[in-house]
């Protein structure tokens, strides 16, 4: 698969005050890839996500989806482009059920004013009715149905995280962005989380961009691996050429001869 | 604020289960309560039934507060001051420039809206308790501007305004109390079912998700700003409508009627009804109109101890106020129900 790529990072680097998160990265992921973002901890990874979010603003370079630059809109302008996510410590809203954290997801997929929702006027309900018949689709797809009217707030840190990717889903992304999905899950879920995230890419033709600590999980699904270290990219190739490469066991494994 | 403050759908009684009956026993409570306060007030001396009007005006300012905090979850300590604009521009459209009322109340909601959308900006740059010292300073601010000697044609400075009680239309032989009240009654019922809707719409899911998670939810592409303003202009708004109501319902706008101890009396009423369930509303309103007499016939003296310990009482009691009664009973009656 040549051609432009869905997703391409150029030279971006992030100062906070004297201090450089991010150090001159580029790398493109292609549609329909898994790309798995590793690096020991403090390596960027993160920062360089909450600049996909538009949560940073990168001090130098460019991120372009399809070709175009997203580095001019604001957050919440960037669900438009086709960017979902999920985040590091799962960021719901614990207050409202597991289908209305889903319908929030579906929000810019949706239009509304405060006027016709307060009048209820026939055509939100017609939307809503829509996004309802979507909500429960992604509910039966990532099997949530037991929990769909129960609080967010209560249910188990395995099954919040279904909710949290559920929730991106209904924004029917193009590009999903996976802050450490396996973060705080035990050796099973893993497995079964490696599967799902398989399956989202093949099923709904999402392209996901994984930042991850699990060598294995990543090792395992992904077809493309950007290793960083200290915010500047230390390796880049398939799973087993980065595996491989001596820079990146250093940085995992310490400076000590092989 | 940590139990359930989701959509107040479930307890109005719009989103029936599934095969199950469409007469819950949330919509038969809202029914039964509507049905009291249309029939009762028919056979209640006229100082009461003001005072059931003062519940009903202040359950649709609390009502807005709860949109505001509940919801969106700003904190506003300074709702009497939107009360006040409300109440102001009614007596004076009606007294200088002889607007009718029911053309002034819907004026003064509007005034209202401007007025707490535009605050909403700088608001938006204030979380927690900046924001509460924020809407603070409306309220201490509020009172002195109405008495300045500038504005003393219009408001009538420290002597306030007089307003004409309206007369019931189409010759109905009931009395102008009981016109007022029903009027107030049915826009109150208007106010109560545009905020369900509302909260139980895109919008509504907007604003809680905004009060949950700021960064999540504009990461959903909900624009934070808007809604944030949108929900200062909108709780505004219909507070300003309330303070209108309040004016021709009292025959009088004084300044000194909406300091900041108002403002707490609302905050308090949010309470006591429950941080984000309006149908609690009504119930945080007539803890703040009849609580404070039952204190005074307590203790004359004490009277602002005794209210003290009631506050104390139901904090402790029922922390999450007038919903968690509500709650317990609809789990009690549905026990009793499943053992027939």
């Amino acid at each position: 698969m040549q051609g432009q790529p869905l997703l391409a990072v150029r030279d971006v680097s992030v100062v906070f005050g004297g201090i450089v998160a991010l150090n001159n990265v580029s790398f493109d992921l292609r549609q329909g890839n898994i790309l798995g973002l590793i690096g020991p901890n403090g390596a960027g990874k993160t920062t360089l996500f909450n600049c996909l979010s538009r949560l940073y603003q990168p001090s130098k370079g460019d991120i372009l989806v399809d070709g175009a630059s997203i580095l001019s809109r604001p957050a919440h302008k960037i669900c438009d482009v086709g960017i979902g996510r999920t985040f590091q410590n799962v960021a719901l809203f614990p207050n409202l059920s597991v289908a209305d954290n889903i319908r929030v997801g579906a929000h810019s997929h949706t239009k509304s004013d405060i006027v016709s929702d307060a009048l209820h006027l026939p055509w939100t309900r017609r939307q809503e009715h829509t996004l309802n018949e979507r909500v429960d689709e992604i509910i039966a797809y990532l099997d949530l149905q037991a929990v769909q009217d129960q609080l967010v707030s209560g249910l188990p840190f395995g099954t919040q995280k279904r909710v949290e990717l559920a929730r991106a889903l209904a924004a029917e992304p193009k590009i999903l962005l996976l802050d450490e999905p396996a973060g705080g899950l035990n050796h099973e879920e893993v497995h079964v989380l490696g599967d799902l995230i398989r399956r989202i890419r093949d099923d709904r033709k999402i392209t996901v961009l994984l930042v991850e600590h699990h060598m294995g999980l990543v090792m395992s699904i992904a077809d493309h691996v950007v290793a960083l270290n200290f915010g500047s990219k230390l390796a880049e190739g398939t799973p087993a050429q980065v595996q491989s490469n001596p820079d990146v066991i250093k940085a995992y494994l310490g400076s000590k001869d092989q | 604020m940590s139990t359930a403050q989701d959509t107040s759908a479930d307890i109005a009684g719009t989103r029936p289960a599934a095969g199950k009956s469409i007469l819950t026993v949330p919509l038969v409570a809202s029914l039964a309560t509507l049905g009291l306060l249309i029939v009762v007030p028919l056979f209640l001396k006229n100082f009461v039934v003001f005072q059931l009007t003062m519940i009903v005006i202040y359950a649709i300012a609390i009502l807005s507060l709860n949109i505001l905090t509940g919801a969106s979850g700003q904190v506003s300590l300074g709702h009497s001051a939107f009360f006040a604009v409300g109440a102001y521009a009614t007596g004076i459209m009606m007294e200088h420039a002889n607007v009718p009322y029911l053309l002034a109340i819907p004026i003064a909601g509007v005034i209202c809206f401007v007025i707490g959308f535009l605050f909403g900006f700088p608001a938006l740059r204030l979380k927690g308790v900046y924001l509460a010292l924020a809407t603070f300073a409306l309220a201490v601010a509020a009172p002195p501007l109405f008495k300045l000697g500038t504005f003393e044609h219009w408001t009538g400075g420290v002597q306030g305004l007089l307003v004409t009680k309206p007369e019931p239309p189409f010759g109905l032989d009931i009395s102008q109390d009981r016109y007022v009240y029903y009027l107030s009654l049915t826009i109150a019922l208007i106010i109560y079912l545009l905020s369900v809707n509302l909260l139980n719409s895109r919008s509504g899911r907007a604003l809680m998700a905004i009060r949950d998670n700021e960064i999540a939810a504009s990461s959903m592409g909900v624009d934070l700003a808007l809604y944030k303003t949108l929900a200062f202009g909108i709780s505004a708004g219909f507070t300003g409508i309330a303070g209108a109501l309040g004016a021709i319902t009292v025959a009088y706008v004084a300044p000194d009627a909406y300091t900041f101890n108002f403002a707490i009396a609302l905050f308090l009423g949010m309470v006591i009804g429950g941080v984000g369930w309006l149908p609690g509303s009504l119930a945080g309103a007539a803890f703040i109109v009849f609580v404070p007499n039952i204190a005074e016939g307590i203790s004359k003296g004490l009277s602002y101890a005794v209210f003290g310990v009631f506050i104390f009482a139901v904090i402790f009691l029922l922390p999450n106020g007038a919903r968690q009664l509500a709650y317990y009973l609809y789990a009690q009656i549905k026990k009793l129900v499943s053992r027939f």
